[in-house]
């Protein structure tokens, strides 16, 4: 027995809706299993999990945070991936982000202006950029590896932002705790109420942001290049876009939501820097793309899917005392099989018997 | 002093060795695992928890191979049945792997474990400056080495090397002559995964004997990096494998020395030695371009 591929004469259309609800589902099923293999009721587990989080408005609030990050930075990585070029380095691109717009309210904390909480975020943007640019220049100049130098810079970003917090950005009232002064409030994104809901001002960000993608990718001629220069530089080449451009451009456009996405989450969840500032949101959010099939509205969608396995990884925590590594997990697993049943799009999946042997004849 | 640092340097440079030959062999089929971190985050609790619950350290190198193969299979059949995206699936296999290791480890955080004991050969052991380092490492030291012996060999001297090396090279003409490139590569995959096991299994059974979730801390990520900078030449690897022992020793040791360098800035040096070697190294364009495998990260469909 065994798969056999048969290639598609086009794109199914079907399969691109069904492939990721079809991924979805079966990371439920499976997650059911691990529960079951950590001695838990699947069925409790996967209702803790999957579905309780959406069941009061404070936990869907708590959903919106987290998916608000996620949903910024894969927009970002989204442009590169579709330009072909692998830039995992979003979780340093959100570190140096945190710490450059975090430069406002920590070391002039008497600036206290409506100005301040858009320069934190246009300092976040530049911050992530510039980091991004790094790899990004390497690649174009050197023909240095995206992949490796990208995500070595995150180990960098995160021991410079140790350093920072022990060292000079210290709180000298802070009782010799890593931390920095919190913010001023002048700092902290407001919250507006949504019927039962509040929400923060960087969800409606990460909205704006998924409509400018969306428009961008879509309907204007980068979007055309973006997508043309990832499925054949050659042809790109004959349209007179420029590649090493490009890469220089996806980079530092998703460095920048990176870095944005980096100061939002310190400015609305932390209030102040310390030496641990994201849950690997920069990975996740590697899953997020994915699971959106690159694509801005898919994105979204996927990210508040996504966020949901932070809280089930919590409510599990609490309600079946289990590990809310399981939440690491269960995201692995789905971003395998998103990959695994993206196939179906391009493909037809055959299970094929042995060749029977011909029979004897008489 | 120079004996303890040399010492420490082995003991550096065996795990991302291990990781890396395993990787080479892999990418010389033509396929790019970038889940190689996972897969030593794996073996690293896999041969932890096997040595504790078996008693000894061996059970843990064998299972922290087993594991690393384990969860490659996951990777080889996403990559080379479904013909996925390899860099994605390596990705996914790095996340996979690192959640979990830290699920299954999560009973094992600062349990005491079993350190995989040095040999010692009498006589040759006592020998003065040499014996300790020569003849008194642990197993797997040997085995690293044994390692990279039998995949130069393998690759450039055995017929199956060169099978391997020409699906590598071109996936296309391999099959047409009759090779079976799925199956060429699940093996190389599986060979992959297993080293990364015994990479992984190495930290947690002989550089420190414990298991914490971030322990494999970007090494997988260097070993992937160490492949670039051998040019995929095996002997090379030992180069590199020793040159980022030393530098990851270099900062533990000039730590105390006080010389005013904040020690995050010292920790930073193994991350950022690697850009610079791979700037260094992709500089270079004739040598990268001639050894490269022309079909790595490319997937193959068989056609018929």
């Amino acid at each position: 027995m065994r798969l056999e591929l048969v290639k598609r004469p086009e794109v199914s259309r079907v399969m691109m809706v069904v492939s990721p609800v079809l991924a979805v589902g079966l990371t439920v099923l499976f997650a059911a299993v691990v529960f079951a293999l950590q001695g838990k009721d699947p069925a409790a587990g996967v209702y803790h999990f999957f579905v309780e989080p959406l069941l009061s408005p404070w936990s869907i609030e708590q959903l919106i945070v987290k998916a608000t990050p996620l949903v910024i930075i894969a927009l970002g990585l989204s442009v590169c991936y579709l330009s072909n070029n692998w830039n995992i380095g979003a979780e340093g691109q959100l570190t140096v982000g945190a710490i450059t717009g975090s430069i406002l309210p920590v070391l002039l904390p008497e600036f206290v202006s409506p100005a301040t909480l858009p320069l934190m975020i246009l300092l976040g943007a530049l911050g992530g950029a510039l980091y991004a640019a790094v790899p990004a220049l390497l690649k174009t100049r050197f023909g240095t590896n995206e992949i490796l130098t990208s995500l070595m810079l995150v180990y960098v970003s995160g021991l410079f932002l140790d350093w920072l917090v022990r060292g000079p950005w210290r709180d000298p009232q802070g009782y010799n705790f890593p931390i920095t002064i919190d913010f001023n409030e002048a700092a902290v994104p407001a919250t507006f109420p949504i019927g039962p809901l509040y929400l923060n001002l960087s969800a409606f960000l990460a909205l704006i942001l998924v409509v400018v993608l969306a428009v961008t990718l879509g309907r204007t001629l980068k979007g055309f290049e973006i997508r043309v220069l990832g499925q054949s530089p050659r042809a790109g080449a004959f349209a007179g876009f420029s590649a090493e451009r490009m890469t220089l451009f996806a980079f530092m456009v998703s460095g920048a939501l990176a870095g944005v996405a980096g100061i939002l989450t310190v400015a609305s969840e932390i209030g102040k820097l310390q030496p641990a500032i994201s849950p690997g949101y920069g990975f996740t959010a590697i899953i997020v793309a994915f699971l959106g099939r690159l694509n801005p509205i898919g994105i979204l969608i996927a990210g508040l899917v996504i966020a949901l396995s932070y809280l089930g990884g919590e409510a599990i925590q609490t309600t079946l005392q289990m590990s809310s590594k399981v939440a690491t997990v269960v995201q692995g697993m789905l971003l395998f099989f998103v990959l695994a049943c993206d196939t179906l799009i391009l493909y037809r999946v055959r299970l094929v018997g042995r060749a029977p042997k011909e029979p004897a004849r008489a | 002093m120079l004996e303890a640092i040399i010492l420490t340097v082995i003991t550096a440079a065996t795990p991302l060795l291990l990781a890396a030959i395993g990787e080479l062999v892999v990418e010389r089929s033509g396929v790019l695992n970038l889940g190689v971190e996972g897969m030593m985050a794996m073996g690293a609790v896999s041969g932890f928890a096997a040595s504790l619950t078996f008693g000894t350290p061996f059970a843990g190198i064998v299972a922290g191979a087993l594991a690393g193969m384990a969860v490659s299979l996951v990777f080889a059949f996403v990559t080379q049945t479904l013909v996925a995206n390899q860099v994605a699936s390596g990705l996914a296999l790095t996340l996979f792997g690192l959640g979990l290791a830290g699920l299954l480890g999560e009973g094992f955080v600062g349990t005491p474990g079993l350190k995989l004991p040095a040999l010692f050969i009498p006589g040759l052991t006592d020998l003065p400056v040499v014996g300790r380092i020569l003849f008194g490492q642990d197993i797997l030291v040997y085995v690293s080495f044994a390692l990279v012996l039998g995949v130069s060999w393998f690759l450039f001297r055995t017929r199956a090397g060169l099978v391997l090396r020409a699906v590598g090279d071109n996936h296309g003409s391999a099959h047409a002559l009759g090779y079976s490139v799925v199956r060429v590569r699940y093996l190389a995959v599986l060979f992959g995964g297993a080293c990364a096991g015994l990479g992984g299994a190495y930290l947690s059974l002989a550089y420190t004997p414990l298991w914490v979730e971030t322990m494999t801390a970007g090494r997988g990520w260097i070993a992937l990096a160490l492949v670039v900078f051998s040019s995929w030449l095996p002997s090379r690897l030992v180069v590199g494998a020793y040159l980022f022992g030393a530098v990851t020793i270099l900062q533990l040791h000039a730590q105390p020395l006080g010389l005013g360098v904040p020690a995050q800035f010292m920790s930073m040096l193994p991350y950022l030695a690697t850009v610079i070697v791979l700037v260094l190294i992709s500089g270079n364009r004739r040598t990268t371009r001639f050894n490269t495998p022309a079909c790595l990260g490319t997937p193959f469909v068989p056609d018929r």
